[in-house]
């Protein structure tokens, strides 16, 4: 019996002071999610600071959870949110209806959303957790301007960009 | 009946009348033959070659003329060597028809391949995409991959705004042409074209300003891409992401069923809006159109920012108020009741009235109401079946302005073999189709009309038609001459009373004054008299500002009580009232609401709710109850289809309507609105309701109206006729923003130029017309057609006219210049 209790008690001490440590001291500290790690959403732009979001709704359609919604209104050269004619007016992603499935990354045709590494999300009330565009559209890039930009007429005239099918 | 011919398509026998095409054949056996430029309301064309099957026939043996059997004695097929299009191949005796042969297939996903070359494949920013028949057709017969080089598709302009209403967006068209066939043959206004060929045809249009017709939308809902869209919806939903609720146009008497999609919006609060209206097939009332009226300004005013609301608790006390002063005032209460009320709220209003001994009037400058009672169109009518042998009359109406869809029922009638007498005192879009076209003087209508049986190939056309259907408008009349019109009218179809499609038909110009004239209103013929000193309860209806004349009345009744649904001159004339003497109830919109409207046809049809009822607004035939329970009767209160059977028990003409016989449908032809989009267009299919035309009730009308005495102008004077335009400052039609310049375009007077040049203007310029001692300001338009000496006034611009009357113009002098 003393050579079992002994057994147990080498077990403890050899993690306590030879193996490597794996307790992670969240939130002081964070360890890098893995490369497809699905968390929150973002809404992408392109280099020059226009959105790739057209609210086509296609997200919306793919959502098994019904957690987005999205209204769409016209782009003008004048006041442009993102190439082609259609941009997303209004852009809303309950963070509680949504199952982190990435179908909207799938469905999208442009790239536009993508599952983030952010998966700190708590609320204190159910209204905190619909999400709207501001909230979710990443920061003019470096050389970018921010939306809605006046364009040149004629140059913006494609809403979905020529794309190469996606190689892994 | 027409011969019926026999037939098998892959293996499945039909039996279809001869001329059948085998596309149509094959639908009514269920049987999908894929198509772009083919619809089953136009002639065929072949253009697109989707519908390539192959056809087999009986080889026949030239010697004997007889069908060559094989062994096993059954006719021996010729299959031709190439494929045939299906659409412009009739049926005959004996074809075997195949769609579905490896053959067939691959010619039809050859052609899909061939029409994806240059499209965008913008489908997610595509306003058709989720309803696109190539999307849908793509999915189901076409390639997987295109052999085409990807780099050597077409770029064309995605934004061209054809009209203001319409948008082209040319990387999407097809070239199916049936936005021009559609205009050219069903809509007679041959407006679009084709321009260029090869790969660089172009869709454009012809007149100035662009896309000019009224039923353009109609090419949106028939074209099977996304290359043209309507203003109103561009980009506004996605198809999949709406909820359909059926209606009732509401904006002229022809009743057209329409659709209203209606989704929540994030601009709306997160409550429904009506997001587009939709034509509902009713193949005897609109079949698959409806005009730009009801599509941009059918439900828009329903949303308009100008809505009358109040809170619940402040509806409560203003509707005690209202019922205090009519107990109070008992028969000397009068009520007022606009065309744009529903049956059941006039049913309602009749019934509260007459227990209050109050007098309920019906709001319109159009009378002759009591002979569309009686020798209306009765059950079993079809404007549809109209065709050789029939005779059509229409008298003072400018159908293309005041009813367009009766327009092109009409132009389809006479273009199937009926005999059209068009007779007006000025040139209406009518006149190309009619047989007969008789041109009077503005005043002599009733004699022209009581002269038609004299003449000699008219008269006999009248006479001898196997049925007869006259219209009858207020083109140039006020009440009188309406009423003495309609008498006139009525005489000519008196012995035909109660025979379908034989009859009576008003063109009013709200949506139910059918069923008022049903529920017994009667216009008053002097109305500013009966106001005064009166409790005044008006339904939507504007009185104040139609007429400065009955402003002034209302301003010396007792108490002026208004229920709309709008602000309106009538609203804010209460509310300037002294403290307790206007009183304003705000109503629910149709579009909040169920219930029914008789037509100009006298079919009732019922209309569903679409969007919730604002808060603290109720319908009318509620807040009717509501106010009449206050003053201790009892009325149906609670939902319309209870007082409809109330209706229906005590009123002859509505007996056995009911709401379950009004949301009854029969299989029509076309099919469409089905999963099969590419055949007959994004209109949808009637499931709610076809409705129920009512019985005549001949003999009510006894004694027939002496004519009015035809006005003579003095030397210096014009002679000033109302007239009506599609698009109008009328409280419903102004909301609808996108309209606003078409509207513009016909606020002005009409002169022959003749006329014009004697008082030294011109076309635009600015004149002023002096009417009953006051002078309006009022923009010249010219029109070669009208008869010197007369002016025209457009009904609800600045200019307040309801009848004939005598005016002086005199060319506006400006300020500067003088």
């Amino acid at each position: 019996m003393i050579v079992e209790l002994a057994r147990g008690m080498w077990t403890t001490l050899r993690a306590l002071f030879f193996e490597k440590k794996v307790t992670v001291q969240y939130p002081e500290e964070k360890k890098p999610v893995t490369a497809r790690f699905r968390g929150r959403h973002v809404l992408n732009r392109y280099e020059n600071g226009l959105e790739k979001c057209i609210g086509c709704s296609l997200c919306a359609a793919a959502c098994p959870s019904d957690a987005i919604f999205v209204e769409s209104s016209e782009n003008t050269d004048e006041k442009r949110f993102s190439p082609g004619e259609r941009y997303a007016s209004t852009y809303e992603i309950n963070m509680l209806r949504c199952i982190y499935c990435g179908f909207c990354e799938d469905a999208c045709p442009t790239e536009a959303i993508t599952l983030g590494d952010n998966y700190e999300l708590s609320f204190t009330d159910r209204r905190d957790a619909i999400y709207t565009k501001e909230m979710l559209i990443v920061p003019v890039p470096q050389g970018g301007e921010p939306t809605p930009q006046v364009t040149e007429p004629g140059v913006y005239t494609r809403s979905v960009p020529e794309m190469k099918d996606p190689v892994d | 009946m027409a011969k019926l011919i026999n037939l098998k398509i892959n293996g499945k026998p039909v039996s279809v009348p001869e001329g059948t095409l085998i596309v149509n054949a094959a639908k009514m056996v269920n049987i999908d033959i894929p198509v772009f430029c083919y619809h089953p309301k136009m002639e065929p064309v072949g253009m697109c070659r989707q519908c390539l099957v192959e056809i087999g026939r009986p080889m026949i043996d030239r010697a004997s003329g007889q069908p060559v059997l094989d062994e096993n004695g059954q006719p021996k097929l010729q299959f031709g060597p190439k494929l045939e299009t299906s659409c412009t191949t009739p049926v005959s005796e004996g074809m075997f028809v195949i769609t579905d042969s490896e053959k067939a297939q691959g010619g039809q996903k050859e052609i899909l391949e061939l029409l994806l070359t240059s499209h965008p494949l913008d489908c997610p920013v595509c306003d058709k995409g989720g309803e696109c028949p190539l999307q849908n057709l793509t999915m189901a017969y076409g390639p997987k991959d295109s052999r085409f080089i990807f780099d050597e598709k077409q770029k064309a302009d995605k934004h061209v705004p054809l009209g203001d209403l319409i948008f082209l967006d040319r990387e999407r068209c097809i070239q199916c042409a049936r936005c021009i066939r559609f205009q050219d043959d069903i809509a007679g206004e041959p407006v679009l074209g084709f321009y260029q060929r090869g790969r660089r045809t172009d869709i454009v249009t012809y007149s100035e300003p662009g896309f000019d017709s009224v039923f353009s939308g109609n090419t949106t809902d028939i074209c099977p891409v996304g290359a043209l869209t309507t203003a109103d919806f561009r980009f506004g939903a996605r198809p999949w992401e709406l909820k359909q609720a059926a209606s009732v146009c509401s904006q002229c008497p022809v009743g057209c069923n329409v659709t209203f999609d209606v989704r929540r919006e994030a601009k709306a609060g997160g409550g429904y809006v009506v997001k587009r209206a939709m034509p509902r097939q009713n193949e005897q009332v609109n079949e698959i159109w409806m005009c730009d009226k009801g599509r941009f300004a059918g439900y828009q005013y329903t949303e308009a920012e100008s809505r009358l609301l109040l809170d619940a608790g402040a509806l409560e006390s203003t509707l005690s108020l209202a019922a205090a002063k009519l107990a109070e005032a008992k028969s000397d209460a009068v009520f007022l009741a606009g065309g744009r009320l529903s049956n059941e709220d006039f049913y309602n209003l009749k019934q509260f009235a007459d227990n209050l001994g109050a007098k309920a009037y019906l709001y319109t400058q159009h009378g002759g109401g009591e002979f569309t009672t009686a020798y209306g169109l009765s059950a079993g009518s079809n404007l549809g079946d109209l065709g050789t042998g029939d005779t059509v009359l229409v008298v003072a109406s400018d159908l293309y302005n005041e009813a367009p869809l009766w327009h092109l029922r009409l132009k389809a009638a006479a273009q199937r073999g009926a005999t059209l007498i068009v007779a007006n005192a000025r040139a209406t879009k009518l006149d190309e189709y009619s047989s007969f076209v008789i041109r009077y003087s503005y005043g002599d209508e009733i004699e022209t009309v009581k002269g038609l049986l004299g003449k000699e190939k008219i008269g006999e056309a009248i006479k001898n038609a196997n049925n007869l259907v006259i219209f009858y408008g207020a083109d140039g009349l006020g009440l009188a001459g309406t009423s003495a019109l309609a008498s006139a009218c009525a005489e000519l179809v008196t012995e035909r009373a109660g025979k379908p499609n034989n009859g009576l038909i008003g063109v009013w110009s709200t949506p139910n004054q059918q069923g008022a004239l049903e529920m017994g209103f009667a216009p008053s013929a002097n109305l500013a008299a009966e106001l005064k000193d009166k409790t005044v309860y008006i339904l939507a209806a504007d009185p104040a500002g139609d007429d400065p004349a009955l402003a002034e009345a209302l301003k010396s009744a007792k108490t002026v009580i208004v229920q709309d649904i709008l602000e309106t001159e009538t609203t804010k004339l209460a509310e300037a009232c002294p403290e307790g003497r206007g009183i304003v109830l705000p109503a629910a919109a149709y579009t909040e609401r169920e219930g029914t409207y008789t037509s100009g046809e006298r079919r009732v049809q019922r209309f569903y709710p679409a969007v919730p009822a604002r808060p603290g607004t109720k319908a009318d035939f509620a807040l009717v109850a509501e106010i009449a329970k206050k003053c201790g009767f009892e009325l149906e209160g609670r939902s319309p289809l209870l007082v409809m059977n109330q209706i229906a028990a005590s009123q002859a003409a509505f007996s056995g309507v009911s709401y379950a016989k009004l949301a009854e449908v029969t299989a029509q032809w076309p099919i469409i609105g089905r999963s099969d989009l590419f055949y007959g267009g994004t209109g949808y299919e009637n499931r709610q309701g076809l409705g129920v035309t009512l019985e005549t009730r001949p003999g009510t009308v006894d004694g027939l109206r002496s004519a009015v005495n035809a006005l003579r102008p003095k030397e210096d004077e014009l002679f000033a006729v109302p007239i009506t335009k599609l698009y109008d400052n009328g409280t419903t039609i102004v909301p609808a923003k996108l309209l606003a310049a078409h509207i513009d375009r016909f606020n002005g007077i009409v002169l022959n130029p003749a006329t014009a040049l004697k008082f030294g203007l011109e076309n635009g310029s600015q004149a002023t017309v002096s009417l009953n001692g006051v002078l309006y300001p009022a923009k010249v338009l010219l029109d070669e057609s009208i008869s010197t000496g007369v002016v025209l006034i457009p009904r609800s611009f600045a200019i307040p006219i309801k009848e004939p009357v005598a005016v002086k113009l005199a060319a506006l002098v400006k300020a500067q210049e003088a």
